[in-house]
């Protein structure tokens, strides 16, 4: 059992959670991700490692609530235990001194984003970063962004803070003043899509995290596998990140959705528990 | 009195209680239940005791076959199963899936004339029974040599390893990618063939030796082999690691929503409990109409799997014919009683999908049998024009799977085949010192048995390397 040492409430909707986990702590690379079943009846879902202390014996996770999964994790209390954590996973990010680096979080993904930020910084880059989300409410890890970049960018898509606009607006701007090497864009697949296809002319190097669903996270069930470069990869052994611009996007946005029904049922049943319990049962 | 050899021979084969197939396809209870005492006595009656009891040698891990199924005769069913115990920790579960027709009744003198022995069926009988009435208890331990052994997956090679070590008195701990024991046979063979809490059990009769089992640690990720030698100690490894990575066609529209590889599908349900949702919140979309593609082991469990989840059509495209399937034959059977429409000599060739990049149909090659080539093997050759195209929103690849690299790539001078696997020598020794190997992976996809009788042979090997270690003075 996995004990949660700490919980920060970052955004509505979203939490910081630091769990014991001492032989992933030592291990975790920036980039690494771990596989999570919160309750014995639970789901296999997989969450980036924010940072790690490997003298508490622990790491940090920022889970944003989305579906049932992400709801029990969020709703997860200093002293409760998560059934199972394995990892670290993933291949670690390419870290080195590019020279300048454009490091771009949309949402969520900035979670994913930070360590990579951070591990840039420390590797010697000239470090710009861009994070955004709907509304200022919901931007997260501000201040932690600041603090590994040399120029920081806030938007806010109804421009209650920051630029008004999305990451990629402010992108526009930036590529021909700044001249990055390198691009690293976290987010939600259209958000890293619209990246690619900004950097591919100008001939940028550009990192996307894939977030296909996975199971085990080991390569051993296919369900994460996405096309690169017209090549099948499976994202949780060969990625999560892989060159922006070989990356097959239109197929995994439709991959993603395959449990959609099932995920709204579970979700739907999840917030009336109290209603309707045992009995409901899911047609196919 | 008991009877003589020629009116033994007249009893005919007892069957078990098989649940019936219209009744089955809506659960996932098993589907034999094996014999009952009346049975197994009736059974063991008809072992002719042979002086040359050949069934021995046909069972890799050379059960003393003959001599328990006289206990069960004998009504002696503790003696039984210890007997079988010594040579085999996992009968439960063997007595369920080993290929015994191809294995120890191939050879069973019974089967010259008649059908032979269920030795399967009565070491399943011996092994349930005894779990029934609670009356295990562990064979005994040697004292401890003072020498750890690490064992990296939890499967029935894995496990063997794990019981063989800890009875030679070593400190013994299998280290385990997933958060359940039991490799393929929890995550791979359905519940309606090997019920979980049979698999269970047999796990807790592992630990009943003082193994320990780590769970959610991947050893190349999560610890290294290096590490497990020279920072937790550890005199000998043994890799039970499996062929755990789904092979693909490669054929256009693999990619598409409700394409599954057969892992994805039996790790869903199986380990998942998919079948269970929304209780268990893992979920699974098997749409109305489901092509299942292969014709070993696991495509008959993926349809079969398909089948119970309720859609209307559950079809298997295979492109041989129906003798050249690698499947058991008993499990070929069940699939056909259980209605899964066999389309034969068919090979896929396209997955066509619709507006939102869901399957829609699969294109096929219809195929025939070619001339025997140099080993009198017909190869399937396509009929040149003749191509088939079902409609279906669901599709299972199921036609093998290789060895998962992690470890390989993690750990330094150990050698492997270009096939992935990891190579050894007859003992089962890699070649990296203190290393060990053994069932899937080193031999590619093979059997629950064979990877049993690997452990044994590797765990005689360490335990002399471990002896030899001890006495030389270390630098
Ligand atoms: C490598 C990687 C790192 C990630 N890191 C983070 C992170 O740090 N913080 C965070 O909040 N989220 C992260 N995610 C996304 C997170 O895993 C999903 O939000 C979560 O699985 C949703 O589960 P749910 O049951 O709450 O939602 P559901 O209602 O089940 O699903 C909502 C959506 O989430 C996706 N999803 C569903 N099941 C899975 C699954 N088993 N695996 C992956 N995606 C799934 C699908 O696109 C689905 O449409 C990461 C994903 C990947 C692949
Ligand atoms: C669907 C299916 C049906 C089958 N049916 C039959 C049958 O009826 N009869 C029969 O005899 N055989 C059958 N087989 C084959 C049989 O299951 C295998 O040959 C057998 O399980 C191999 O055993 P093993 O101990 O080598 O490894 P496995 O059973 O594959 O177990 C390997 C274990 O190692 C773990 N692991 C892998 N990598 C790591 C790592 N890096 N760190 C930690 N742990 C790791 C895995 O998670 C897994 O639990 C079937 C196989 C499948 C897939
Ligand atoms: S272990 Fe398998 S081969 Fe050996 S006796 Fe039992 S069923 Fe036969
Ligand atoms: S070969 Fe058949 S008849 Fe002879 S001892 Fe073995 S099981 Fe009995
Ligand atoms: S999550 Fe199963 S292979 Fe990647």
């Amino acid at each position: 059992m996995y004990e949660v040492l700490n919980r920060r409430d970052l955004a509505p909707g979203i939490v910081q959670l630091e769990v014991h986990a001492p032989l992933i702590a030592k291990k975790r690379k920036p980039g690494n991700f771990v596989i999570v079943r919160p309750t014995p009846t639970g789901e296999r879902i997989p969450l980036t490692t924010v940072t790690s202390d490997s003298e508490r014996g622990s790491i940090t996770l920022i889970i944003q609530a989305i579906g049932k999964t992400t709801h029990i994790l969020n709703r997860m209390q200093k002293g409760d235990h998560l059934s199972d954590v394995v990892g670290p996973l993933g291949e670690p990010t390419p870290i080195k001194n590019y020279g300048t680096v454009i490091c771009i979080g949309g949402g969520v993904g900035t979670a994913v984003l930070y360590p990579i930020t951070k591990a840039l910084k420390e590797a010697g880059n000239r470090v710009i970063s861009i994070i955004g989300a709907q509304s200022s409410e919901l931007i997260i890890l501000e201040q932690e962004m600041k603090d590994v970049s040399d120029e920081l960018i806030v938007t806010t898509d109804d421009g209650s803070y920051g630029m008004k606009g999305f990451v990629t607006d402010a992108l526009r701007e930036i590529i021909p003043k700044e001249n990055p090497q390198s691009v690293f864009a976290m987010g939600p697949l259209p958000m890293m899509k619209a990246v690619a296809d900004m950097t591919r002319k100008p001939q940028i190097k550009t990192y996307a995290s894939l977030n296909p669903i996975m199971m085990d996270g080991t390569g051993m069930c296919g369900a994460c596998r996405v096309s690169v470069d017209g090549k099948l990869k499976f994202a949780c052994v060969d990625g999560p990140e892989f060159d922006a611009h070989a990356i097959n996007f239109d197929e995994l946005v439709s991959r993603n959705k395959t449990y959609m029904d099932q995920e709204k049922f579970a979700m739907h049943l999840f917030q009336n528990q109290k209603e309707c319990k045992a009995e409901a049962t899911y047609e196919q | 009195m008991p009877l003589k050899p020629a009116e033994r021979m007249k009893i005919p084969r007892n069957q078990p209680l098989i649940q019936p197939a219209d009744d089955r396809i809506q659960n996932f209870q098993e589907v034999s239940e094996g014999f009952d005492v009346t049975r197994a006595s009736e059974e063991a009656l008809r072992c002719l005791e042979c002086v040359d009891p050949v069934c021995m040698h046909g069972c890799p891990v050379e059960i003393d076959i003959r001599e328990f199924i006289r206990l069960i005769y004998k009504k002696d069913y503790q003696g039984a199963i210890s007997k079988i115990r010594e040579s085999n920790y996992l009968p439960s579960i063997c007595g369920r899936v080993c290929p015994q027709e191809s294995l120890c009744e191939a050879v069973c003198l019974v089967g010259k004339k008649h059908e032979p022995v269920a030795i399967g069926k009565l070491e399943r009988f011996v092994a349930d029974y005894e779990r029934n009435n609670g009356k295990f208890s562990p064979p005994e331990i040697a004292k401890s040599k003072g020498q750890k052994v690490a064992v990296v997956g939890s499967g029935p090679g894995g496990l063997t390893v794990a019981a063989e070590m800890a009875q030679m008195g070593y400190d013994v701990t299998i280290y385990e990618a997933l958060h359940e024991a039991g490799g393929v046979l929890k995550y791979g063979i359905p519940e309606f063939r090997l019920p979980k809490h049979i698999v269970d059990a047999e796990v807790d009769r592992v630990k009943a030796l003082g193994v320990k089992i780590e769970t959610n640690v991947i050893i190349g990720r999560t610890l290294t082999i290096d590490e497990l030698f020279d920072e937790d100690g550890y005199d000998a490894v043994y890799l039970g690691t499996g062929a755990g990575s789904p092979k693909f066609l490669n054929i256009p529209g693999e990619n598409l929503s409700g394409v599954y590889s057969a892992s994805e599908l039996l790790t869903r349900v199986n380990l998942m409990k998919a079948y269970k949702f929304p209780e268990y919140d893992t979920p699974l979309k098997i749409g109305k109409r489901v092509a299942v593609i292969g014709g070993g082991d696991t495509a008959m469990d993926a349809v079969r799997t398909s089948k119970r989840l309720g859609p209307e059509e559950t079809i298997l495209l295979y492109r041989r014919s129906r003798e050249q399937m690698p499947a058991r034959e008993e499990e070929v059977h069940h699939a056909e009683e259980e209605g899964i429409n066999f389309q034969l000599l068919t090979n896929p060739i396209r997955i066509h999908g619709d507006e939102d990049g869901w399957v829609k149909a699969i294109e096929c090659q219809r195929m025939q049998l070619g001339e025997p080539d140099d080993e009198g093997r017909r190869r399937p050759v396509p009929i040149e024009g003749e191509t088939v195209t079902f409609e279906v929103d669901t599709v299972v690849v199921a036609i093998g799977q290789s060895p998962n690299p992690i470890i390989q790539h993690t750990t330094p001078g150990l050698e492997t085949t270009d096939w992935g696997t990891i190579v050894v020598d007859e003992n089962g020794a890699t070649t990296r010192e203190g290393i060990y190997a053994g069932g899937d992976i080193s031999r590619g996809g093979a059997t629950v048995i064979e990877a049993v009788a690997d452990g044994k042979k590797a765990s005689r090997s360490m335990d002399a390397y471990l002896a030899e270690k001890k006495v030389k003075p270390q630098d």
